[in-house]
């Protein structure tokens, strides 16, 4: 992997930190209900993580937020000193595309591409599309020989390779992964996991990942419950 | 890069749709363009047609028909210009005229009109610079001491009846050929064929002008007349203007029994003009199969967006701006109209094909299939342009997708 071509933050200042974090959502008769309620939360430059949340507690609009994907009711994520929260819309796309790399369970690759087009897809929207690197992405998680395959002629473990290798595209200074093997079965799990660690080391990726499997979790020196950070989620749980 | 391998997989995704909408945009494109380019070369190639005469005369009736029934070699005769006239015009008039070529018609070989004629008519120009020209043979023989049972065949006379020199034919009396029909006695032999001129001469059998008017069966007490008289006016441009407005004040206001057409293009220009309706038909016709292909390609795009939602979550998380997925959706639709507009083309050329067969065998009028024209370019344009333009629609909706709802699963 290429050196990453934006500046590091030196590592005694987080690359991400999120300050009051708030979000809700109105319920169906109308009254709003916080999902997301985090006071403090950072993540060093390179470190890995992850976040133990059971279904409800608002895990996917945790990282959706981090993401910009979701802009918060209130309060600050600061990638690399920039505040997404306060960034606009399109500001929001660029940081998200030149900075950040998404696992999604369902994986969410593009039908209707090949594995090499989904990785260059991943690449594209920060002006870096090359196919040789996206090329070798896939080489990385071992699809070389399936560059020209469609997600839907694949198993679901080469799915989530491709996944993960879209995921890097981009050279991210930070990855986020919402439950990225749930939808595998142990063998696979295990072996996805260990590619997403090694591949975020690699290139020096931060990772922040969420899942309720206890295995998953057991594999990281740093596991955090949700109901910890999110203050809300405490409230659902209960 | 990026956009157009979006557009291309989704174009591709959507095969059937996209193909069937470009190739609805393609007929109204094709049509729009061949409206245009055949009723403008179809004018054009009409009013060429003098064989390089400047005016007519012929007996009184229609100038259209004398037109039609001298030049264009169709239509039934107005009748005939008694001998006499036409010897007092030969005369009288002499110093109008540069030259003056009597044609004869009243039969027909096959349903190709026999023309009785004089050799001048082969030494005016039948298109602006070019002569006739004899591909193989003779001329036939006629002159003040003899003429010879003797003919020259338009090119297209050749090839369709495959007549060839030294073979021999009877004429059928009239204009046009019934199955059945007794020919006259009379026996023809083909002596030259003429190179092709693109004009209604290729479908015609010249003899000399004393054989249609003395044929086996007709009546030799019209022996001397003759059906027009073809006038090249003399080569004097002031004059000229003058001279046509004595000839039409001499024979159309003040006599009875004669017309004048001073100039034929004006005649094809009214003939057009009446027909100028149905032009306008059609015109609409394909106004109306563009805009509902355009309706056609927003109406595709549109049902599609409910099932690319997702799709378009996905390339929003991967970073792509509203302004991207919109302009997805645009380029999109104005490719698929640019992809009807390249088929447009095809159905052109076959539309062109088959009104420039239709023309050059019926009438013997060529239109040219390469000849470039302004709406060749303004149609395809438009229309990609139409294609943009409906595809705002399903972009705004692309542009407004919820990429959080959109991203499943939710927790």
């Amino acid at each position: 992997m290429d050196t990453p071509s934006l500046p590091r933050y030196p590592p005694a200042v987080p690359l991400l930190e999120i300050h009051q974090l708030n979000k809700s959502y109105p319920t169906p008769e109308g009254t709003p209900t916080t999902v997301l309620d985090v006071p403090e939360f950072t993540l060093e430059s390179g470190q890995q993580v992850a976040l133990r949340g059971a279904s409800g507690t608002g895990k996917t609009t945790f990282l959706n937020c981090i993401a910009g994907i979701l802009r918060p009711d209130n309060g600050n994520i600061r990638l690399n000193g920039q505040d997404i929260a306060a960034a606009t819309e399109g500001e929001r796309d660029q940081l998200r595309a030149q900075n950040i790399g998404y696992i999604f369970q369902t994986f969410n690759l593009l039908q209707g591409y090949t594995c090499l087009e989904n990785v260059l897809l991943g690449m594209s929207f920060s002006g870096q599309a090359d196919s040789q690197s996206a090329a070798k992405l896939l080489e990385r998680v071992g699809l070389v020989d399936r560059l020209a395959y469609r997600p839907g002629e694949l198993s679901v473990g080469q799915q989530q390779r491709v996944a993960v290798a879209r995921a890097l595209a981009n050279q991210p200074q930070l990855v986020l992964a919402d439950e990225p093997t749930g939808n595998l079965d142990p063998k696979n799990s295990r072996e996805a996991l260990q590619l997403i660690r090694e591949v975020c080391e690699e290139n020096e990726a931060a990772l922040l990942l969420v899942s309720h499997d206890q295995p998953v979790l057991d594999q990281f020196d740093v596991c955090r419950d949700l109901a910890e950070i999110n203050h809300a989620a405490k409230e659902v749980a209960a | 890069m990026t956009l157009w391998m979006i557009i291309r997989n989704s174009l591709r995704q959507h095969a059937l749709s996209t193909g069937i909408t470009a190739v609805s945009i393609g007929l109204g494109c094709g049509l729009l363009m061949a409206v245009w380019v055949v009723n403008f070369q179809t004018q054009r190639a009409f009013k060429n047609v003098t064989g390089g005469f400047d005016a007519i005369l012929g007996p009184r009736g229609s100038q259209l028909q004398l037109v039609l029934n001298s030049l264009f070699h169709m239509d039934s005769s107005p009748g005939l210009i008694k001998a006499e006239d036409y010897q007092t015009f030969r005369k009288r008039d002499q110093r109008y005229y540069e030259r003056a070529v009597p044609i004869a018609v009243g039969d027909n070989y096959k349903g190709y009109r026999i023309v009785g004629t004089t050799h001048d008519l082969f030494e005016a120009e039948h298109s602006p610079g070019q002569k006739y020209e004899l591909l193989m043979g003779e001329q036939f023989i006629q002159n003040e001491k003899q003429w010879n049972k003797e003919a020259v065949i338009g090119a297209t006379v050749a090839v369709r009846l495959n007549l060839n020199i030294n073979e021999t034919f009877h004429p059928y009396h009239g204009l046009n050929f019934a199955k059945g029909q007794v020919p006259h006695k009379d026996k023809y032999k083909v002596v030259g064929i003429l190179k092709p001129t693109g004009t209604p001469a290729d479908r015609v059998i010249w003899i000399p002008i004393e054989g249609l008017q003395q044929m086996d069966g007709h009546d030799p007490r019209f022996a001397g007349d003759v059906s027009a008289v073809l006038i090249q006016m003399k080569d004097d441009p002031t004059a000229r203007g003058f001279d046509m407005y004595r000839l039409d004040s001499i024979y159309n206001k003040n006599t009875d029994h004669l017309t004048y057409v001073k100039s034929t293009e004006d005649v094809v220009a009214r003939l057009f003009a009446q027909f100028a309706w149905a032009e306008t038909v059609l015109r609409w016709v394909a106004y109306l199969v563009a805009v509902v292909a355009a309706a056609g390609v927003l109406a595709s795009i549109y049902n599609s967006m409910n099932e690319r939602r997702r799709e378009f979550a996905i390339l929003r998380a991967l970073g792509a701006g509203r302004g991207t997925v919109f302009s997805v959706i645009v380029l999109e639709s104005a490719t698929i109209a640019a992809l009807g507009a390249l088929i447009g083309f095809g159905v052109y050329a076959l539309i062109l094909m088959a009104a420039e067969n239709t023309l050059r065998t019926e009438i013997g009028v060529t239109l040219n299939l390469t000849e470039p024209h302004v709406v060749m370019a303004i149609v395809p344009l438009s229309l990609i342009t139409l294609g943009a333009l409906v595809g705002i629609v399903p972009a705004a909706k692309a542009y407004n997708t919820d990429v959080a709802k959109n991203l499943i699963p939710q927790s």
